[in-house]
């Protein structure tokens, strides 16, 4: 099940410089919500995401994880990085159950991280050595490494950037069905706009300098989502209106681009 | 694929096996063609040294360092295996060398990677230490220790715990800082940080830091051994010196030469084999 996150009143700042990094970091986050935190470089999204998974301490307020103030990293919540970064001496399995051995939970440790292999389809690569999977395989075994410890709350920092654009849908959709399955709570740090739709219940929109949460907008839609849908379309282009790019930048009401054929369509990144 | 393969196995069958000997062959006098080749230009210098010593009235006395003779005497301490004894001191001298300075080196080496203060206060006594010939130390060593044998184990110790040390201290500093993270992310404490991640991820710089050693103290023994005790090839050198057996002397040279070959070839195997890339 999932776990309930408060942030509380976070302000942050690393040392040399004059702007907070964070500033007044309020939110509340509810059992199995997905949360997506989305801003420009330097805003302090991937800062705010290692404080909830406490490899950071805020030097103003606190990260609470059910009531419990996070002081350090924990099985209950685990982070997924950019980097797969597999160890790469160990084969699939052993990257998988480190979790579980650092953790000492020896007892079922091999049925269980074989069936997480089986759900995140690497089950016939247990004994392969992490070297020979693609980029997209190695990000599923960081994804069973970790669910292994059947975390609360799973934190992701732009775990799909680095990935093929195919590789990436498939890898949202399965996170995504995963983390509801589960009901986990999810906090997904992203500057891919379309990600944050195709995930999240809420996303939240960041502003640098300081680092402030400026907007949040609701996604009502069912999962899994359709990303063709109008919908869907419409959620993303109101999100990139907050960076300043609009599907047509001269005209933003204009729904449909087609009907100005004279006009270039502007492309969001 | 297979299907055509086992199809057509019995019939060329015989003609597929001489082909694959002529191209084993093949591959094997490519593989082998130049270290031959380099062997046997240092045979060609040996030997002509030899005659430029002989021919020479004032090193005539010395002519017995040449191949015949070396060769001669060389097989006669193989055959007759009096040759044994003194590698046998010798490599217990710088095995047990060895043991210590791996038992300090690596250890030490890990502390200095991981730990920046302790790099730095480090740094100026260790290069001025690492600096010193070893065998400065030897009247230290035999003022400091009881026996001959203790002495030259510390000289050997002390001249290979530098390379260790600072193979591991650099195999530590070159870890992913990612895979720290990860690590502290999965909860792995001290022990299993040391264990899981830091050991494997070092082990090949471990292991090449292992071969420098292994080549300092195989150079170091030998003067070391001049000294005090009365076994190992350091002493056969000496005592073949005083009793002018040049042919002698040059044959243990000669073991000397194919010993520390021999040692370094399992350092390489050793190196090879805690590589965690796959080739």
């Amino acid at each position: 099940m999932g776990a309930r996150i408060t942030i509380d009143y976070i302000t942050h700042h690393y040392r040399g410089q004059e702007q907070p990094t964070l500033d007044g970091i309020e939110v509340a986050i509810e059992p199995g919500e997905s949360i997506a935190l989305i801003g420009l470089s330097g805003c302090g999204k991937s800062t705010l995401l290692h404080m909830l998974a406490g490899l950071l301490i805020p030097s103003e307020g606190c990260v609470r994880v059910n009531g419990h103030m996070v002081t350090k990293p924990s099985p209950r919540w685990n982070m997924m990085f950019q980097k797969p970064s597999l160890y790469p001496w160990m084969t699939v399995r052993e990257n998988a159950s480190l979790g579980l051995i650092f953790q000492g939970q020896r007892k079922g440790m091999r049925e269980r991280v074989d069936h997480l292999l089986e759900t995140v389809g690497l089950a016939d690569k247990a004994d392969t050595n992490v070297q020979a999977l693609s980029g997209g395989q190695q990000q599923r075994v960081a994804l069973a490494r970790s669910l292994a410890t059947d975390p609360e709350v799973l934190l992701l920092d732009e775990p799909f950037s680095a990935l093929d654009a195919f590789t990436r849908v498939s890898l949202q959709d399965e996170v995504n069905r995963l983390v509801r399955e589960r009901g986990l709570t999810l906090v997904l740090v992203t500057h891919d706009i379309e990600e944050a739709v195709a995930m999240a219940d809420r996303v939240m929109v960041m502003s640098a300098n300081p680092g402030r949460i400026a907007s949040t907008l609701e996604i009502p839609l069912p999962t899994p989502r359709d990303r063709a849908s109008h919908r869907f379309v419409d959620i993303k282009a109101e999100l990139m209106g907050y960076f300043g790019a609009t599907r047509l930048p001269v005209t933003p009401t204009t729904r449909d681009i087609r009907e100005t054929p004279e006009k270039p369509a502007a492309r969001a990144a | 694929m297979n299907r055509t393969a086992t199809l057509k196995l019995p019939q060329y069958s015989g003609r597929n096996l001489t082909l694959g000997l002529v191209r084993g062959a093949d591959t094997v006098r490519r593989r082998l063609q130049y270290p031959a080749l380099g062997i046997a230009l240092l045979l060609a210098l040996w030997w002509w040294g030899g005659m430029v010593i002989a021919n020479n009235p004032d090193t005539m006395a010395f002519a017995s360092f040449a191949p015949g003779p070396t060769l001669v005497a060389f097989w006669d301490l193989v055959s007759t295996g009096a040759v044994w004894s003194p590698i046998e001191s010798s490599l217990q001298r710088v095995g047990l060398g060895l043991v210590w300075a791996i038992a300090i080196g690596v250890p030490l080496g890990v502390a200095i990677g991981y730990f920046l203060q302790l790099r730095q206060l480090t740094h100026v006594p260790f290069q001025f230490l690492r600096m010193i010939s070893p065998l400065a130390w030897m009247p230290i060593a035999v003022l400091a220790f009881a026996t001959w044998d203790a002495a030259i184990i510390f000289l050997i110790a002390i001249a290979a715990v530098w390379p260790i040390t600072y193979a591991t201290a650099h195999g530590v500093q070159r870890i992913d800082p990612m895979w720290f993270k990860v690590g502290r992310n999965l909860g792995a404490g001290p022990y299993h940080t040391l264990r899981r991640i830091i050991l494997p991820a070092i082990a090949q710089d471990v292991f090449a830091g292992i071969r420098l050693a292994v080549g300092v103290a195989w150079i170091v023994l030998v003067p070391a051994e001049y000294l005090g005790v009365t076994s190992g090839l350091g002493y056969a050198i000496n005592d073949a010196r005083d009793t002018l057996e040049y042919d002698k002397l040059a044959a243990i040279v000669l073991v000397i030469g194919i010993i520390g070959y021999l040692l370094d070839a399992i350092c390489v195997r050793l190196i090879k084999r805690s590589s965690y890339r796959e080739e």
